[in-house]
């Protein structure tokens, strides 16, 4: 429960994802969405997962958070198997929290209430301690003054940051983000990434996000990973090697731009073959 | 249904202007058979003549009673206690057969959307049931029910009551997907998902059925008052406005006809009215914005 000081070495949400296979199998046509995948994630490593849209990287998103099955292969967070060819449906809980596309706040709650939903439900905490403590991580994520807020009352942007305070609340061991920014317009985007970063520098938690977009990818991630096109699997592996915590003045350092010249050409190449293949099935 | 209703000053002017015009032509068309010899319809009339037509296959205006005898007609009734246990006894039917279609209608129209098996058992009947108008089981139900009263009544229940389930049903169902996962992962037990997650979900979808029925619930006790006398123990104008209405018609008294018109659209619209108010209360977060 207690926030790591950023120093010490985190134990939780290390994620092994080995050689898995996923195949939908609607009418009888066999599509692989996931093709033998193999994937290290280090505990408290920041890894992008890039493909186009539809390129399967979803599937495997699911697969960790427990939403759908796995056809082989296994899944592990921590060593233990969320996942296998025996259980092929992980099951979903608080140690891994996704971050949804368009959000996935209730509505019907307050922004604080919505906080609290998580540890009040686990009885992991009173309703009187998750208050207090969601009041001091909203206040934490700049987001004082809009706890009695109903979502529909702020902006996209702080709807977002109050999804991420509401998953940390959970104190999970991995946070899934499938392309939580997809929505918001570029400059609210750059606000976001910072703001991101820095509820990450304070609570250090393994962060599997999913986009894709390669600026955003290599702004955040230690690890990049570049998938390819349905099947989906990792094409090329970059490390990051700008050190953290970063800043936006990152952006136009001259090792941001080599890194991208390095990975665009294999990110645009599985784009085009994503297009060519949606012509084919449209 | 819950935008902000603010209203300013020149829309009710607009509002008021519209009405006494509306008014002041029906005093106008009602009299000008008497002040002109002379109706509205009269050329047009008189085209259909020259064409062949019989000249009384047009509505006659001046006929009806213009609204300055309505409101004389209106003075007369209101200091009977007649017409007042007119309005109680259409109310009471009303909020009976109402709030007993949202006592059977909301959960069962929960059920059928949370269980695949009670909606596969369930849902033949209730679609065989459905396209039958309520009007059309006022006999059946008056052989059914050992009083007319609860017969009246069970008709206005099934005005609201598919309305009601229908629309409780497709508001659960569209609740999106995400919420479940996200209540999932957060720990939440079945019994948490449906009291926090599908209830709040579909109340939005629950007041805005129950505002439609009961519209339809107006509707269909007016009719069934009609057909069946106003029930059984009272008569006369004890019988519910739409047997005022009816009463008045066979009395030949066509201004009150016209004043029981009035007071069941006063009556419908403060229903609605309330509704409206309790479902801006009950879901506090669509009134943002």
């Amino acid at each position: 429960m207690t926030k790591s000081s950023g120093a010490e070495v985190k134990t939780r949400g290390h994620i092994l994802i080995d050689d898995v296979v996923k195949v939908y199998d609607p009418e009888g046509a066999a599509v692989m969405a996931v093709d033998h995948c193999s994937l290290e994630i280090e505990a408290g490593e920041i890894c992008m997962i890039v493909g186009p849209s539809g390129c399967g990287k979803t599937t495997l998103l699911n697969a960790i958070a427990g939403f759908h099955e796995i056809t082989s292969g296994r899944i592990l967070l921590d060593g233990e198997v969320l996942c296998s060819a025996q259980k092929p449906k992980a099951e979903p809980g608080p140690d891994r929290i996704v971050v949804f596309q368009n959000g996935a706040l209730f509505p019907w709650k307050t922004n604080l209430e919505n906080v609290v939903f998580g540890p009040v439900m686990q009885g992991r905490m009173t309703k009187a301690e998750a208050l207090d403590r969601g009041r001091a991580m909203m206040a934490d994520a700049g987001l004082a003054g809009v706890e009695h807020n109903y979502p529909g009352e702020v902006s996209s942007g702080m709807r977002r940051r109050v999804e991420i305070v509401r998953a940390l609340m959970n104190d999970p061991a991995v946070l899934l983000l499938d392309e939580p920014y997809r929505a918001l317009d570029s400059l609210t985007k750059s606000v976001m990434h910072e703001a991101l970063l820095e509820i990450y520098y304070k609570n250090k938690v393994t962060i599997f996000f999913i986009t894709h977009d390669l600026e955003e990818a290599i702004f955040l991630g230690h690890r990049v990973a570049i998938m390819t096109t349905r099947p989906c699997k990792p094409k090329k592996l970059l490390t990051v090697d700008i050190p953290h915590p970063r800043d936006y003045s990152v952006l136009t350092s001259k090792r941001f731009r080599e890194l991208m010249q390095e990975t665009s050409e294999a990110v645009h190449e599985e784009a085009r073959k994503a297009f060519q293949a949606g012509e084919k099935e449209g | 249904m819950a935008r902000s209703r603010h209203i300013s000053g020149r829309a009710i002017w607009r509002g008021m202007l519209s009405i006494v015009i509306f008014l002041v032509l029906w005093e106008i068309g009602s009299r000008s058979k008497i002040w002109l010899a002379w109706d509205v319809f009269s050329p047009l009339r008189e085209v259909l003549g020259a064409a062949g037509f019989k000249k009384t296959y047009l509505p006659w205006i001046g006929s009806v009673p213009p609204p300055s005898s309505v409101a004389k007609a209106w003075m007369g009734v209101i200091g009977q206690a007649g017409y007042w246990q007119s309005w109680y006894m259409s109310f009471q039917r009303v909020l009976g057969g109402f709030v007993a279609a949202m006592l059977i209608g909301i959960p069962y129209g929960l059920m059928l959307a949370v269980s695949r098996t009670a909606h596969g058992i369930n849902f033949p009947v209730f679609e065989a049931l459905r396209p039958i108008p309520p009007l059309a089981w006022v006999p059946a139900s008056i052989i059914f029910w050992p009083t007319q009263e609860l017969a009246i009544m069970f008709i206005t229940f099934l005005g609201a009551f598919y309305t009601i389930v229908i629309n409780v049903v497709g508001g659960a169902k569209s609740i999106d997907g995400r919420f479940f996962q996200a209540a999932q992962s957060m720990g939440a037990s079945k019994w948490d998902i449906f009291k926090r997650i599908v209830l709040p979900g579909t109340l939005p979808s629950i007041m805005v059925g129950s505002a439609v029925g009961m519209g339809i619930t107006w509707e269909v006790v007016v009719a069934a008052e009609m057909i069946s006398g106003g029930g059984s123990q009272m008569g006369g104008s004890g019988g519910g406005l739409g047997f005022f209405i009816w009463n008045s018609y066979v009395g030949g008294s066509y201004e009150q006809i016209v004043v029981g018109m009035i007071s069941i659209g006063i009556a419908g619209y403060l229903s609605s009215e309330l509704l409206r108010s309790l479902g801006t209360y009950v879901t506090p977060w669509l009134r943002v914005r």
